[in-house]
C-alpha cells in the first residue's frame, strides 16, 4: 500500500501530464500539415477531423504516443529478434558496448582517483587533464576514436566501447577522489596509531568509506555511458544499434522510428540506473546503513 | 678516554629510564599558521610512571590535546625529547605500544561493534580464532556483551564509546591515551563511565594518560594532576592526588577530595592570571 501511495502515484502522476502535454503539441505540430493537404486539395476540414488526422500522419512532425508506442510493440514483439529490423536487435547492440565501455570506464575512473589519492603529483598533474577530457566534445572526438582504431584494425565492440568509457570514467574518478578523500581525520589518525599500511587504510578504511559516492557516480556514468555508445555508433555508417536507428530514421524521415528509438533508450538507461541503485541499496544493507 | 668512562654512565642511564613510561623533557612545539608561529606547547618537562592515572587538565588552546598527541607520535615536537616506553614515539607507534581513544568514539559506521574492535587486530595480523577470543573478553570488560551484531548507530553515545575503549583496549597496550573520552556525555553517563574507567585501570594495571577539561573527572580519576595554562601552552602546576585507590563517587564529598580540587582550581585561575598580565 504504502509502496503505491509513495512510488507509484507520484510517478504515474507525472507520466500522465507527459503523456497529455505530448498529446497536445502532436496536434499543434501537426496541424499545419492537414492543414496545407486541405488547402491544396480546395477543401475546409472540420476541427474533429483535423485532430484525427494528426494523431494518425505518416510521418509526423511529432508522433503521438500511440503511434510510437505500437512502432515499438511491433519492432519488438512482431519481428524475430535477430533481424535488423528489431529494435531488441538494435538495442543489444547499444547495450552490449555500453556495459562494456561503462565497465572499463568505471575501472578507469576508480584506477585513477586511487592513484590520484595516493600521489600528490599525479593530482597536480592528472587531474587538470581529467577535467580537460571531457571539454573536448563528444561528437567531435567520436569518428576519430573510430577511424584511429579501425586504422589499427580494431573493430567491432571496443572501438565504440572506447567512446562509453572516454565519457564514463569521469564521474567515477572524480566521485571517488572525493569518495577516497571522505574519511574523517580522526579515523584516519585512528588507523595511524595503528600503524596500518597504505595498503590496509584502503581496503578498510578509503574504500569501505567511499561506497556512496562510487554508487552515485556510477549512475551518472551508465547513463552516459548509453549516449556514448549511441553517439559511436552515428560514424560506423549506421550499421545496427540504436544510434543507427535513429541516423536510418532521419535519413528517411521515420519520425515514429526515431521516438521509437529514443524512447527504447530512454527506458534501457532507466533500467540501468534502477540496477545499480539496486546494488547500492544491497551493498547498503550488508554495511549497515540505517534504513 | 672520554668515550669509555662516559659508557657506563650512560648505561645506569638507560637502565633507569624504562621506570617511566613516558619521559619528556624541554619539549617545545611550535605550529606555524598563517597568522605566524603559535606556541602550542612550551619547555614541556614531564614523568608518567608505570601503572599511573595521569590527567592533563587546562581551559581550550593549553595544549593538552597536542601533549597527547605528541605522546602518540600524531604531531611532531619542534625541540626537546620524549621517551615512550624507552623509545621515540614513533617507534612507540611502530610496537603498537599504545590505545588511544579519541573524543568522539570514531567507530566505522559500516562495522559491526565487533568489526570495530576487530579492526586493530586485523591490522596487526592477528589469527581470526584469538580475534574472536579477544573481541569477547574485551566486550565484557566494557559490559558491552550480547551487542556484538549491532551497529554504532544502534548504539548511544555512552555505549559507542564504551566499544571505542574496548577497541583500543583489545590488542592489550600496556599504555593508554585518552583525549576528553567521555566530553560529549551527559553527566550521569559521564560518571558511571568514570566508575567504570577506575575498575578497568585497576583490573588492568595500565598506565592511563587522560585528558579534560573537568575538575571533578581529573581529581576522581588520577593519581597525578598536570595543571595547563594557555598562550603558551604549558604545564603550570603539577598535582598528586592521593585519594587512594578505593574509591567510589562518594568520595567526591569527601574533604580530601575538595581540597584536592580546590588546588586545581587555584592552579587553573593563576594560570590564566598569569595569562592576562602578558596580554
Amino acid at each position: 500500500m504504502n509502496f503505491i501511495r509513495n512510488s507509484v502515484v507520484p510517478v504515474a502522476t507525472v507520466l500522465l501530464a507527459i503523456v497529455m502535454l505530448w498529446y497536445a503539441f502532436a496536434i499543434i505540430l501537426n496541424a499545419p500539415f492537414e492543414r496545407d493537404q486541405a488547402a491544396r486539395a480546395g477543401t475546409t476540414i472540420s476541427t474533429g477531423q483535423l485532430i484525427a488526422n494528426t494523431m494518425k500522419q505518416e510521418r509526423p512532425v511529432l508522433p503521438a504516443p500511440h503511434q510510437v508506442a505500437e512502432e515499438i510493440r511491433k519492432t519488438v514483439f512482431d519481428v524475430s529478434p535477430t533481424s535488423k529490423r528489431s529494435l531488441v536487435y538494435h538495442g543489444w547492440v547499444t547495450l552490449s558496448s555500453t556495459l562494456l565501455g561503462f565497465a572499463l570506464g568505471t575501472l578507469l575512473g576508480i584506477v585513477l582517483a586511487i592513484a590520484i589519492v595516493h600521489s600528490r603529483t599525479l593530482d597536480k598533474s592528472l587531474m587538470p587533464w581529467i577535467i580537460t577530457s571531457q571539454t573536448v566534445p563528444i561528437l567531435a572526438i567520436a569518428p576519430m576514436i573510430i577511424v584511429v582504431l579501425n586504422a589499427v584494425n580494431i573493430t567491432g565492440l571496443l572501438p565504440k566501447a572506447m567512446i562509453s568509457t572516454y565519457l564514463s570514467f569521469f564521474p567515477v574518478a572524480v566521485g571517488m577522489v572525493k569518495g577516497l578523500r571522505s574519511p574523517e581525520i580522526m579515523h584516519l589518525d585512528l588507523m595511524r596509531t595503528y600503524n596500518a599500511s597504505k595498503a590496509q587504510i584502503f581496503w578498510k578504511l578509503r574504500w569501505p568509506a567511499s561506497m556512496p559516492y562510487l554508487f552515485t557516480s556510477m549512475k551518472i556514468a551508465v547513463a552516459i555511458s548509453l549516449v556514448g555508445a549511441i553517439v559511436g555508433e552515428l560514424p560506423t555508417g549506421a550499421v545496427a544499434g540504436i544510434g543507427a536507428r535513429l541516423l536510418a530514421g532521419s535519413y528517411y524521415g521515420q519520425t515514429v522510428q526515431i521516438w521509437a528509438a529514443l524512447i527504447a533508450a530512454a527506458l534501457m538507461a532507466s533500467v540501468l540506473v534502477s540496477l545499480i541503485g539496486l546494488m547500492a541499496n544491497l551493498v547498503n544493507r550488508r554495511m549497515g546503513v540505517r534504513a | 678516554m672520554t668515550v669509555v668512562a662516559l659508557r657506563p654512565k650512560a648505561k645506569t642511564m638507560a637502565d633507569a629510564a624504562p621506570k617511566n613510561v613516558i619521559d619528556v623533557k624541554d619539549l617545545s612545539l611550535v605550529f606555524q599558521t598563517n597568522d605566524g608561529p603559535v606556541n602550542a606547547l612550551s619547555n614541556i618537562n614531564l614523568e608518567v610512571g608505570g601503572g599511573e592515572f595521569v590527567s592533563f587538565i587546562g581551559p581550550s588552546g593549553c595544549g593538552k590535546t597536542t601533549l597527547l598527541r605528541v605522546i602518540a607520535d600524531l604531531e611532531q615536537p619542534t625541540s626537546g625529547s620524549i621517551s615512550v616506553n624507552g623509545m621515540t614515539p614513533s617507534e612507540a607507534r611502530q610496537k603498537r605500544a599504545y590505545g588511544y581513544v579519541f573524543q568522539a568514539a570514531a567507530l566505522y559506521p559500516w562495522r559491526t561493534i565487533a568489526g570495530n574492535i576487530s579492526l586493530p587486530l586485523e591490522v596487526m595480523g592477528i589469527p581470526k580464532a584469538e580475534r574472536k577470543d579477544r573481541i569477547a573478553r574485551n566486550l565484557d570488560l566494557v559490559n558491552l556483551s550480547g551487542f556484538e551484531k549491532k551497529f554504532p548507530w544502534q548504539l548511544s553515545g555512552g555505549m559507542q564509546q564504551r566499544a571505542s575503549i574496548a577497541r583500543s583496549l583489545s590488542f592489550d597496550p600496556h599504555l593508554l591515551l585518552m583525549d576528553e573520552p567521555f566530553g560529549a556525555l551527559d553527566e550521569i553517563v559521564r560518571d558511571h563511565l568514570n566508575e567504570e574507567l577506575l575498575k578497568l585501570w585497576a583490573k588492568t594495571q595500565k598506565t592511563v594518560v587522560f585528558v579534560t577539561h573537568s575538575i571533578p573527572e581529573a581529581v576522581f580519576l588520577s593519581t597525578k594532576i598536570v595543571v595547563m595554562s594557555p598562550r603558551p601552552g604549558r604545564i603550570h602546576e603539577i598535582i598528586d592526588c592521593t585519594l587512594g585507590s578505593e574509591r567510589t563517587l562518594d568520595i567526591r564529598e569527601s574533604p580530601e577530595f575538595l581540597e584536592i580540587a580546590h588546588r586545581v582550581r587555584e592552579g587553573l585561575r593563576h594560570g590564566h592570571s598569569y595569562d592576562a598580565a602578558h596580554l
